[in-house]
């Protein structure tokens, strides 16, 4: 008998790669990143010895790891308010024929398909300090602010701390929308065109339909696109990564960025693999809840 | 109760016309059909008089005012649709009462008229269920009680029988007949089924090709088709046609029997029938076979009813009788028809 002729078997063999890679890629570290989380291993002797929670202690004891994960929260639950409606906005707009609306869905597009690191760094020269395009604007259009004596000056987008969040925020609200546009519109088109007609028919407005037919019915999937951003946002350093690298002064850090730069750089291992673990039950916790609200809210 | 009229009603796509100048007045209280094949723009006309769609040109006029520009919900009107549509996230009572609540009906009153339009259809015990919850029958009476609770001026109703299986459709389509005329509520209807429209209509208007080709009572659209495409698409099986004497003649299979089965004083035609092949299907014989004097070419059917005994042979030819009347004539070029003159 061949393989192929016992599902089983080839269910088996055909599921074998992802395992043997997720297993590989992501279950090898992160067990390994247990170990160390409750070890004393550095980047210099990873022969280390068991030291219990003291790590995790440790870190709680930190200013900037407390600071860092209200960051964190601040950051992804800002940027994914921001996403959500933004995408609900701009899928329900994309479902509407008009004019261009090739053009418009390239643009959006375009940040999920440029590389990460392009765009930041293009962010990175949109915000900078001298070469900012948005101080050139507002000195050279709008007369707000500008170098000169006697005028206001114009604003460092990632030298003062709030301004540095809100650039974060904005840039990751950049970056995770197409995701969120594209999901969301697929569920708005899987919502068939009968009932929006019978809204219609029924005598509902823009708005009704929009908060009691089509947002409702599409909720599933949108949870799916908010789950997604969440963990994105929890786990991701790379917009912090590119513009601040934390700072200034540890205002911008998130608990990824932190853990990276206590590990890598730092050489830290241990303290590094207790700052990364710690959002773990947090996260995990979230997507269970997520799923079974997509689940309880299915309803085709 | 409200006159629906469409003048000179017109809806091009870019590529296609689909509804092609169409003038149809209902009546009041009237039970309209608009019966034809997939693709003949009825479902375009409909959607156009509730609103859905933007005619290119032509007026629509709903209970004597001009309705055109008019957005759907002010146009008094209710559709049903052949999903039903009903919203899959809200009970069942929820989407009777969505119309009342879009209409800013007092809350009061709402749960009043949901309930009367709950136990007239009968689905006062399924008002806390989702609509997945319901068998077929039971949304299409759910979508029925949504439409009629606002009390709409006009029905439009786009082929709600055809997701029922053939048994309930026979029952759905009784109460429906019944449930229209207790309400007296002036009613479109759109189906490709003859057999719904034949039942269901007080008069047909048969569409093709965007088109309306006949306008009148299922009986005169059936006996006295306006040309060949009315009388080739109802019936079934349908009408035979051949050329005879440069006109196309048709006669239905079940109106020729065997000779001597007509008792009528009234004038017959003699012809001879071969009978190439027979089909039993219990309460009526169809015979397949060809007119062998006059069309020898052209496949015949012949529909004889279970009360006719007469034994037929594959094979064989016999002499079969049809009324003079029952033959139809029609221009060879234009398919209409045209008086009748001898064989």
């Amino acid at each position: 008998m061949r393989v192929a002729d016992s599902e089983n078997a080839l269910a088996r063999f055909l599921i074998a790669p992802a395992l043997i890679y997720i297993g590989a890629v992501i279950g090898v570290p992160f067990v390994l990143s247990l170990w160390f989380a409750v070890s004393d291993v550095t980047v210099s002797s990873t022969a280390g010895h068991f030291v219990g929670l003291s790590n995790f202690r440790l870190a709680l004891e930190d200013p900037s790891f407390s600071r860092a994960l209200r960051n964190t929260f601040l950051f992804a639950i800002a940027s994914q308010l921001v996403v959500i409606v933004l995408a609900t906005v701009l899928a329900v707009a994309l479902q509407k024929d008009f004019r261009g609306k090739w053009v418009v869905r390239l643009l959006i597009l375009l940040p999920w398909v440029a590389p990460v690191s392009l765009g930041s760094i293009g962010w990175l020269w949109i915000l900078d300090s001298i070469y900012s395009v948005i101080n050139y604007g507002m000195d050279h259009w709008l007369h707000m602010c500008g170098p000169e004596p006697g005028k206001t000056p114009c604003p460092v987008w990632l030298g003062q701390p709030a301004l540095a969040m809100s650039s974060i925020i904005i840039v990751q609200v950049w970056r995770t929308l197409p995701l969120a546009t594209v999901i969301n519109l697929g569920g708005l088109t899987s919502i068939p065109q009968d009932i929006h007609d019978a809204a219609q028919i029924d005598g509902a407005g823009f708005f009704r339909t929009l908060f009691q037919i089509t947002l409702p019915l599409v909720l599933p999937i949108l949870l799916v696109a908010v789950l997604f951003g969440f963990v994105f946002a929890f786990t991701d350093m790379i917009v912090v990564w590119v513009l601040t690298r934390g700072g200034p002064y540890d205002m911008t850090q998130v608990l990824a960025s932190l853990a990276f730069f206590k590990g890598i750089d730092g050489g830290d291992l241990a303290g590094a693999s207790a700052i990364a673990l710690f959002l773990f039950p947090v996260l995990a916790a979230a997507a269970i809840l997520l799923l079974r609200l997509a689940r309880r809210s299915e309803v085709v | 109760m409200a006159i629906v009229e469409t003048k000179q009603l017109r809806k091009v796509f870019t590529d296609h016309i689909a509804v092609d100048g169409v003038d149809l007045a209902t009546r009041e209280g009237e039970f309209l059909v608009l019966l034809g094949p997939s693709g003949c723009g009825k479902t375009t006309l409909l959607r156009m008089i509730a609103g859905l769609e933007k005619q290119t040109s032509g007026d629509i006029v709903i209970g004597g005012s001009v309705v055109n520009d008019l957005p759907p919900r002010e146009r008094k009107i209710a559709m049903v649709f052949q999903s039903y549509a009903l919203y899959p996230h809200l009970t069942v009572a929820k989407n009777i009462a969505f119309p009342l609540k879009a209409g800013g009906t007092p809350s009061d009153q709402i749960e009043k008229r949901v309930q009367t339009a709950a136990s007239m259809f009968g689905i006062e015990r399924l008002l806390h269920r989702k609509p997945r919850q319901l068998s077929g029958g039971e949304r299409q009476r759910v979508a029925l009680a949504r439409a009629m609770v606002r009390e709409p001026a006009v029905f439009l109703l786009d082929e709600p029988l055809s997701n029922l299986d053939a048994k309930l459709r026979t029952s759905a389509r009784d109460e429906l007949q019944q449930f229209q005329r207790r309400l007296g509520t002036t009613t479109i209807y759109v189906t490709h089924d003859q057999v719904e429209a034949m039942g269901l209509g007080h008069r047909i208007a048969v569409m093709s090709k965007g088109k309306v080709r006949q306008l009148g009572p299922p009986q005169e659209v059936y006996n006295d088709p306006a040309d060949t495409f009315v009388a080739g698409f109802l019936g079934s099986p349908p009408m035979n046609f051949f050329e005879r004497n440069g006109a196309t003649v048709g006669f239905r299979p079940e109106q020729i029997l065997p000779k001597g089965q007509y008792s009528s004083q009234e004038p017959l035609v003699h012809l001879w029938y071969r009978v190439d092949r027979v089909e039993n299907l219990g309460a009526d014989r169809l015979l397949y076979g060809v007119l062998r004097d006059l069309a020898p070419d052209v496949k015949m059917i012949v529909n004889l009813p279970f009360t006719v005994h007469q034994p037929v042979t594959e094979g064989q030819a016999y002499e079969f009788s049809i009324k003079q009347s029952d033959l139809k004539f029609f221009d060879k070029e234009t398919g209409l028809r045209v008086a009748p003159r001898p064989l």
